[in-house]
C-alpha cells in the first residue's frame, strides 16, 4: 500500500469525501462505529455509561468533594462525622513517613528515600538495552553497596542504624531486588541442572524447582521464621530479614528457573552443535552461545515473574517483617485514625501499582519490539 | 541434528576423551549429590539436637491429641475437644471449599472478562483492560486486606443490608436463602447426576452419528429428558421437599440460611477477582491466537457470530488457553493459603496454630506441604487429561 500512498498527487481521497470531515462529524463517526455500532451495542453502552457515571459520581464526592485533607494533630473528630460520606485524606500527611519508612529514626529517613530513588535510578538504567552487558554488573554491584552503605551507615559520619529498624519501601524494594539478584544466578544454574544430562545433578534440581513451587510461599516463610533456628547450631542466631531474604532467594530461584529453562528450550538445537564444533567447554558453551539466546527469548516473561514477585514481597506481613504493606496496617493501630484504613491501602496500592505499572508498560513495550524485528 | 554415524571402529583418542567426558561428570555428579547430602545431613543433625534440648516430641503422635482449638467456621461437626487429625481435616476442606468455588467463579469472570476486552464496544473493552490493569498491578493480600476492611465496614446485622428477599449483607458476612438437604433430596440430585452421564454418552453418540452422515441433531431433548424431567418425577414420586428456608434476625445474629462468614467471603472476592484478571487476558491472547483466516472462513460459511464463537473460535482457542489456565488454577489454590492473614482458618493457618501449641513445626509444615502437593497434583492431572482431550486431532 505504500505505494499508493507515495503517489506524487492524488486529488481524489480515497474513502470518504473530504467535506465530511469536519470534527463533529468525526467525532458522531466515531461514535457510531465505536458505541452504537448495532442495537445490542448501543444498549450495553447506555448501560455502561448509566452504571459508570453512577459510580464515578459516587466515588468523587467520597474522594474529593466530600474528603477532607488537612486537619490539625490527632484531633480525628470531623473526619469521623464524615465516615462513608467522605474520604480522610488528612491521615496520609499525618502517617506517611512511617508508612514509607517505618521506625528508621526520623531525623536520619534522608538516607532510606536516598536508597529508595538508588533503586528506582536503578530499574531505570536496567531497562535501557544499550546498558545491558558487563556495564550493568558493575551498576548493580555499586549500587547495591550504596543502598548497604546509606541504609546500615556506620562509616562516614553515618549513624549504625541495626535492620529490625529499618521498615517501609526500602524493605519491600530490598526484599524484591536482593531475592532477583541472588534468585537469577541461583535460577540459571538450575535451569542448566535440569538440563543437564547427569541424571544425579538433573534430579535434584527438578526436586528443588517441584518442591518450591509446589507449595505456598507463606509456608516458605514460615519455615524461615519459625524452622530455620531449629535447623542452626547453638549459639548462631541470624536476622530474621536475612531469613526471610533466603526464603524470597530460594523461591524467586526456582520459578525463574522454570522461565529460563522454556527459553533453554527454544535454542535451536544447531546452536549447540556448533559450539561443540568449535571445541567450546561446557561453561563457555552455555555463557557464550546458548544462554544470551535463551534469555533473550524470555524477557517478556521474566519481567511477569518480576511483577509478580514483587507483589509477592508483601507477603512478609504474615511473618511480621516490616515492608510497605505491615507499615502501611500499623500505621493505623493508632486509636485515633483506626477507622481510615481504607485510604491509607489506597495509597499503598497507588505506590504498588506505580512500580507494577511500570513494569508491565515496559515488558510490552519489549514484546511488540520483539514481534517487530 | 544427528546425523547417524556410520559403524567404523572408533579411533582411540575418541575413546580416551569419551570417558574422561564420563568421568568428569561422575565427579560432578558425586560432588554435587555430596555436597547437597552433607548439608542436609548437617541440618538434621543440628535440628535434632536443637528438638532434644527444647524438650520437643518428634514424629506424628500428636495428631491424636486433643487439639483445643476453636474453629469457628466448619462444614463438619468439629469442636476443641476433637483430636488434631480432625482440625486438619477441617483445614483441608476449608482449604478446598475457597479453592474448588473460587476456581469456578474465576474461570467464568475471567472468561467474560477476556471477551469484553475484545468486543468492538470501546467503552466495554476499556472497562475491561482497566479492570485487569489494576487488578493485576496490585499485590493479592493488599487486596484481601482492602475487602476485609470493607466487610468489616459493613452495617450491623440489624440494619442489614438487603439487596433482595432473604439475602442479607451485613458485617457477620452473606447470608443467603437454603434448602435443607435430606436423603429424599440426595436421592434426587443423585438421579440428576446420573441423567448427566447418560447425557454425556449420548451426546458422543450423537456427534458420532453427525460426522457419518452430516445431518445435525439436537442434544437438549435428552437434556430435558434426563437432567430434569426424570429427576422432578421422582422427586414427586418419593415426595422430596424442596421448601426454602430465608434467613431470619433474632436478636443480634441470623438463624436460618446460608452464612458465608466475612473471612470466607472477603477471601473469596479477593481471590476470583484477582484471578479472573489473569485469566483474561489468557482467554483473550487465546482468542487473539486464533488465525484471522478461521474468522474470515466461518463468516463465508454464514454462521452466526455465537455460533462461531463457541464451534469455530473457542475449540481452537482452548488449546493455547489450557496449559496456562492450569498455572492459574495452581496459583488460587497456593493463594488461598492467604487466609491466615485474615483468620479464616484453611489448612495453613491450623497447621500454624498447632506449630504454636506443639512446636512441632517439622512436621505441620511437612503436612501442609503433603496437602498442597497432592492437591497440585490433582489438578495438573485433571487440567493434562482434559488437555489431551481438546489437542489438536491431526485426521
Amino acid at each position: 500500500m505504500t505505494s499508493m500512498t507515495s503517489a506524487p498527487e492524488n486529488p481524489l481521497p480515497l474513502g470518504r469525501p473530504q467535506y465530511r470531515r469536519t470534527p463533529s462529524r468525526r467525532i458522531i463517526g466515531w461514535l457510531r462505529t465505536n458505541l452504537f455500532a448495532s442495537i445490542p451495542s448501543s444498549i450495553m453502552s447506555l448501560l455502561l455509561i448509566a452504571v459508570l457515571g453512577k459510580a464515578l459520581i459516587s466515588l468523587v464526592q467520597w474522594g474529593f468533594v466530600n474528603a477532607i485533607w488537612i486537619l490539625s494533630g490527632d484531633q480525628t473528630g470531623p473526619c469521623r462525622a464524615l465516615r462513608g460520606i467522605g474520604a480522610c485524606w488528612a491521615v496520609i500527611p499525618e502517617k506517611y513517613r512511617f508508612i514509607l519508612f517505618g521506625t528508621y529514626p526520623f531525623s536520619e529517613q534522608w538516607r532510606p528515600a536516598l536508597a529508595t530513588l538508588t533503586f528506582i535510578a536503578l530499574f531505570y538504567l536496567t531497562t535501557r538495552r544499550s546498558f545491558w552487558g558487563r556495564k550493568l554488573v558493575a551498576t548493580w554491584i555499586g549500587a547495591l553497596v550504596l543502598i548497604g552503605v546509606l541504609m546500615w551507615g556506620g562509616i562516614f559520619d553515618l549513624t549504625y542504624v541495626s535492620q529490625d529498624r529499618w521498615g517501609g519501601l526500602p524493605v519491600t524494594l530490598i526484599l524484591a531486588t536482593f531475592g532477583l539478584a541472588f534468585g537469577f544466578p541461583l535460577g540459571i544454574l538450575v535451569a542448566l541442572g535440569r538440563r543437564s544430562k547427569l541424571p544425579a545433578i538433573r534430579s535434584l534440581c527438578v526436586l528443588y524447582v517441584e518442591l518450591i513451587r509446589g507449595v505456598p510461599l507463606i509456608s516458605l516463610l514460615f519455615m524461615a521464621s519459625v524452622m530455620f533456628p531449629l535447623f542452626m547450631p547453638d549459639g548462631v542466631n541470624i536476622d530474621k530479614l536475612l531469613r526471610a531474604q533466603i526464603a524470597f532467594v530460594l523461591y524467586a530461584g526456582a520459578y525463574l528457573a522454570e522461565v529460563i529453562r522454556g527459553g533453554l528450550q527454544a535454542v535451536p538445537r544447531g546452536q549447540y552443535d556448533a559450539a561443540d564444533a568449535l571445541g567450546l567447554s561446557y561453561w563457555k558453551k552455555n555463557g557464550l552461545i546458548i544462554l544470551p539466546q535463551a534469555i533473550r527469548h524470555v524477557i517478556p516473561p521474566l519481567v511477569n515473574t518480576f511483577i509478580a514477585f514483587f507483589k509477592d514481597t508483601s507477603l512478609v506481613l504474615i511473618i511480621g517483617i516490616f515492608d510497605l504493606l505491615t507499615t502501611a496496617k500499623t500505621s493505623i493501630i493508632d486509636p485515633a485514625w483506626q477507622s481510615f484504613s481504607v485510604e491509607v491501602y489506597i495509597f499503598v496500592s497507588l505506590i504498588y501499582f506505580a512500580f507494577c505499572f511500570a513494569m508491565s508498560r515496559y515488558s510490552r513495550q519489549l514484546e511488540a519490539q520483539a514481534r517487530s524485528s | 541434528m544427528t546425523v547417524s554415524t556410520p559403524e567404523t571402529p572408533r579411533p582411540a583418542r575418541w575413546r580416551a576423551s569419551w570417558s574422561r567426558q564420563r568421568l568428569s561428570g561422575l565427579f560432578w555428579q558425586i560432588l554435587v549429590v555430596g555436597i547437597a547430602v552433607a548439608v542436609v545431613g548437617w541440618l538434621w543433625s543440628n535440628a535434632l539436637h536443637n528438638l532434644s534440648v527444647r524438650r520437643i516430641s518428634t514424629g506424628f503422635a500428636f495428631l491424636g491429641r486433643e487439639a483445643g482449638m476453636p474453629i469457628a467456621d466448619s462444614w463438619i461437626a468439629y469442636s476443641p475437644k476433637d483430636p488434631y487429625a480432625r482440625a486438619f481435616l477441617v483445614g483441608i476442606i476449608n482449604t478446598l471449599r475457597v479453592a474448588v468455588i473460587g476456581i469456578v467463579l474465576a474461570t467464568v469472570l475471567g472468561t467474560l472478562i477476556g471477551i469484553a476486552r475484545l468486543s468492538s464496544n470501546w467503552l466495554l473493552s476499556r472497562l475491561s483492560a482497566v479492570y485487569v490493569e489494576i487488578l493485576r498491578d496490585v499485590p493479592l493480600l493488599l487486596q484481601l486486606l482492602f475487602w476485609y476492611v470493607l466487610m468489616q465496614g459493613l452495617p450491623a446485622a440489624r440494619s442489614a443490608w438487603k439487596p433482595i428477599d432473604g439475602v442479607y449483607l451485613s458485617n457477620r458476612g452473606l447470608i443467603l436463602p437454603s434448602i435443607p438437604i435430606e436423603d429424599t433430596n440426595l436421592w434426587v440430585l443423585g438421579a440428576a447426576a446420573l441423567g448427566l452421564i447418560a447425557l454425556y454418552f449420548i451426546r458422543r453418540r450423537l456427534v458420532a452419528l453427525q460426522m457419518a452422515d452430516g445431518r445435525m441433531r439436537h442434544a437438549w431433548p435428552y437434556a430435558l429428558g434426563l437432567v430434569v424431567g426424570l429427576p422432578a418425577l421422582l422427586s414427586w414420586a418419593i415426595g422430596a421437599s424442596w421448601s426454602i428456608t430465608l434467613p431470619e434476625l433474632r436478636g443480634f445474629n441470623f438463624v436460618g440460611g446460608l452464612t458465608l462468614a466475612p473471612e470466607y467471603f472477603a477471601l473469596l472476592i479477593a481471590l476470583v477477582t484477582y484471578t479472573s484478571a489473569f485469566i483474561a487476558e489468557i482467554v483473550r491472547s487465546g482468542i487473539q491466537a486464533v488465525h484471522t483466516g478461521q474468522w474470515d472462513a466461518a463468516k463465508a460459511l454464514g454462521l452466526r457470530r455465537s455460533f462461531m464463537l463457541r464451534h469455530i473460535v473457542l475449540p481452537q482457542a482452548l488449546r493455547v488457553i489450557i496449559p496456562p489456565m492450569t498455572s492459574q488454577y495452581l496459583n488460587l489454590t497456593k493463594n488461598s493459603s492467604l487466609a491466615v492473614a485474615v483468620g479464616y482458618q484453611d489448612i495453613v493457618s491450623i497447621a500454624n496454630t498447632t506449630l504454636n501449641q506443639t512446636g512441632q513445626a517439622i512436621e505441620a509444615i511437612a503436612l501442609i506441604m503433603l496437602v498442597f502437593l497432592t492437591i497440585s497434583l490433582g489438578i495438573s492431572l485433571f487440567m493434562n487429561w482434559y488437555n489431551s482431550r481438546i489437542a489438536l486431532v491431526e485426521r
